[in-house]
């Protein structure tokens, strides 16, 4: 089965064959009957997208044109919307109802996109799985015994399922491109700071990351044009350029050097993803890429480093939630200490409480340096390897995960094996660089994703590099059965 | 580097997190899991590297010193959980 993708939908609305209010219903309808077997939605609010449909086929009755115009998005629930639940997969903010839209909701708003709801996810982004939400966890669409990834497991599983146009998701370990990976659809995970992330809830400040999910490089080519650029109110949003990511998606690739860390295809790497990277590599060849053998040797220190930065910054983030201004609060406390200790007790799930402690403990007297400054000294070293590889190549590539989806369970009870599922990604966001993963095949009917990474605000060049794949491939076509 | 109950209790009430005794002993070998991983780390050297803490080694950007938001008092507090007087209310802290 075969769905049309963004940039055709656009392209039709843009024609007149079809309006907003129609596309609106459309999606609407497929929630409603399929979203019950994936769990990928957590909020639906059909009365207001279809106000904001019809809103858009006015905007363009008017005369007024724009690639978003009337498309209709899902957005992870941790982007703040206005007036509209944003839980983050958390009890913590189940009866949360934000006075203000995030940043990039506001963008892709302001260019036209219809908000279908709000998808499920790990709480507060934290998770490969998306078994961490209080929602309970989102499926896998080609296979619902299955895990979608995460923590943008609701995003990705719903695009895959056919629910939206498009999605929003955020990356702070590879929590958009995991789960794109695992669904069989494109992510993108941008430079650190390209995308605003204010009203994007905190996880770990200096990883976070906010980008698109949709069926083509071409379709997130469009929505990261409306997501990016330049915004006061985040003091660490990047002050650069935005350039027109759509205008170089059909540049020739003859001459482009892609590196291939040895790393990244060691022991650990399932077989059948081996070898369907290494198709979509030879695809890459053909298209008279060259592939060069580099390495990245601190690649192993990713995962210890991370979850040492990623814990602390999240200790301090979420010490936020104290059940005084918004958000959960405990019945009948007794004192203040009694309110703080047990409404983030009750309202706070397993992994988010072993990450907070985590945090604490590395950030606690006696133990910073070596922890938090230990893991940032390697987080360096991680850096100068990737910035010393682009010395000599243009791109990166490799697995985007080691495994396909796993069955839903499986590794609840072992949080550092489900660290390890994060071994390809965590690397990008320590060294704030931006990566995609593109459909490539399959490993027993589940989707496998290959990872790009590019040089930091190469954006444009690693959806070039995505598209011209889609366009002598048809993995990106391919939809599950539902 | 194993953590005992004894730190575990201490962490979470620096956390503000309570943690029921039937769970303490669950939960300190989960943790003491996750930091036997991070000690990986301790086996580099990394005497003279410069941490890093912003990706694009950016730092803080300044403004110039004038109000920019408007009051959103009700707005805000709309959300609160308990809120009297234009105040949150939290337990009494002083007798």
């Amino acid at each position: 089965m075969s769905l049309p993708t963004l940039a055709e939908l656009s392209r039709r609305l843009g024609k007149g064959d079809v309006s907003s209010v129609d596309l609106t219903r459309d999606y609407l309808a497929r929630i409603e009957a399929q979203d019950p077997a994936l769990n990928s939605v957590i909020t639906v609010i059909a009365e207001q997208a279809l106000a904001e449909a019809t809103a858009a086929d006015a905007r363009r009755a008017a005369g007024e044109s724009g690639a978003l115009l009337g498309i209709p998005l899902l957005h992870k629930d941790i982007f703040c919307t206005a007036g509209i639940r944003t839980s983050c997969g958390s009890k913590m903010l189940d009866n949360f109802v934000p006075p203000y839209d995030a940043t990039a909701v506001a963008r892709l708003k302001a260019a036209g996109a219809v908000t279908l709801g709000k998808t499920n996810c790990d709480e507060f982004a934290m998770g490969s799985s998306n078994e961490n939400s209080f929602y309970g966890p989102a499926c896998n669409p080609w296979n619902t015994e299955r895990v979608p990834g995460g923590s943008s497991g609701g995003s990705a599983a719903a695009v895959a399922a056919g629910f939206a146009a498009g999605a929003t998701g955020t990356d702070t370990g590879g929590s958009i491109r995991q789960p794109a990976a695992l669904c069989g659809i494109t992510g993108l995970k941008p430079t650190y700071g390209r995308v605003s992330r204010l009203g994007m809830v905190a996880f770990a400040s200096s990883l976070d990351q906010g980008g698109p999910l949709a069926a083509t490089a071409e379709d997130c080519a469009l929505l990261l044009q409306a997501m990016a650029g330049f915004d006061p109110a985040d003091s660490t949003s990047a002050e650069h350029e935005v350039d027109d990511y759509s205008a170089r998606l059909e540049a020739d690739l003859e001459g482009l050097k892609i590196g291939l860390p040895k790393e990244y295809f060691g022991d650990g790497l399932d077989a059948g993803i081996d070898t369907a990277v290494r198709a979509a590599l030879a695809e890459y060849q053909a298209l008279g890429a060259e592939l060069v053998e580099i390495s990245l040797p601190h690649t192993h220190l990713a995962v210890p480093a991370y979850y040492v930065i990623a814990p602390a910054e999240a200790s301090t983030n979420l010490s936020r939630y104290d059940g005084v201004r918004y958000g959960y609060r405990c019945e009948d406390p007794q004192d203040l200490y009694d309110l703080y200790t047990r409404t983030r007790e009750e309202a706070f799930g397993a992994e988010v409480k072993r990450r907070i402690l985590v945090g604490t403990y590395a950030l606690s007297a006696g133990y910073y340096d070596a922890y938090y400054r230990k893991a940032q000294q390697i987080r360096r070293l991680i850096q100068q390897d990737f910035l010393a590889a682009f010395d000599s190549v243009d791109l990166i590539m490799g697995p985007t995960t080691p495994h396909p989806a796993w069955v839903l369970g499986e590794k609840v009870n072992d949080p550092v094996a489900m660290y390890l599922e994060d071994i390809y990604t965590l690397s990008v966001n320590l060294a704030g660089l931006p990566g995609m993963s593109v459909p490539v095949g399959f490993v027993d009917e589940l989707p496998v994703g290959l990872q790009l990474i590019g040089p930091h605000f190469s954006e444009a060049r690693l959806l070039n590099a995505a598209h011209r794949y889609q366009q002598v491939t048809d993995w990106h076509t391919r939809r599950p059965a539902l | 580097m194993s953590v005992d109950q004894a730190e575990i209790e201490k962490i979470a009430q620096l956390a503000r997190i309570r943690v029921a005794p039937t769970d303490i002993a669950e939960l300190t070998e989960r943790i003491t899991g996750i930091l036997d991983m991070v000690d990986q780390m301790q086996a580099v050297d990394t005497s003279g590297v410069e941490p890093l803490a912003n990706p694009l080694n950016a730092s803080q950007r300044l403004r110039e010193d004038r109000v920019t938001e408007s009051d959103r008092r009700a707005e805000f507090q709309a959300v609160a959980p308990v809120t009297e007087s234009d105040l949150y209310l939290v337990p009494k802290v002083i007798d």
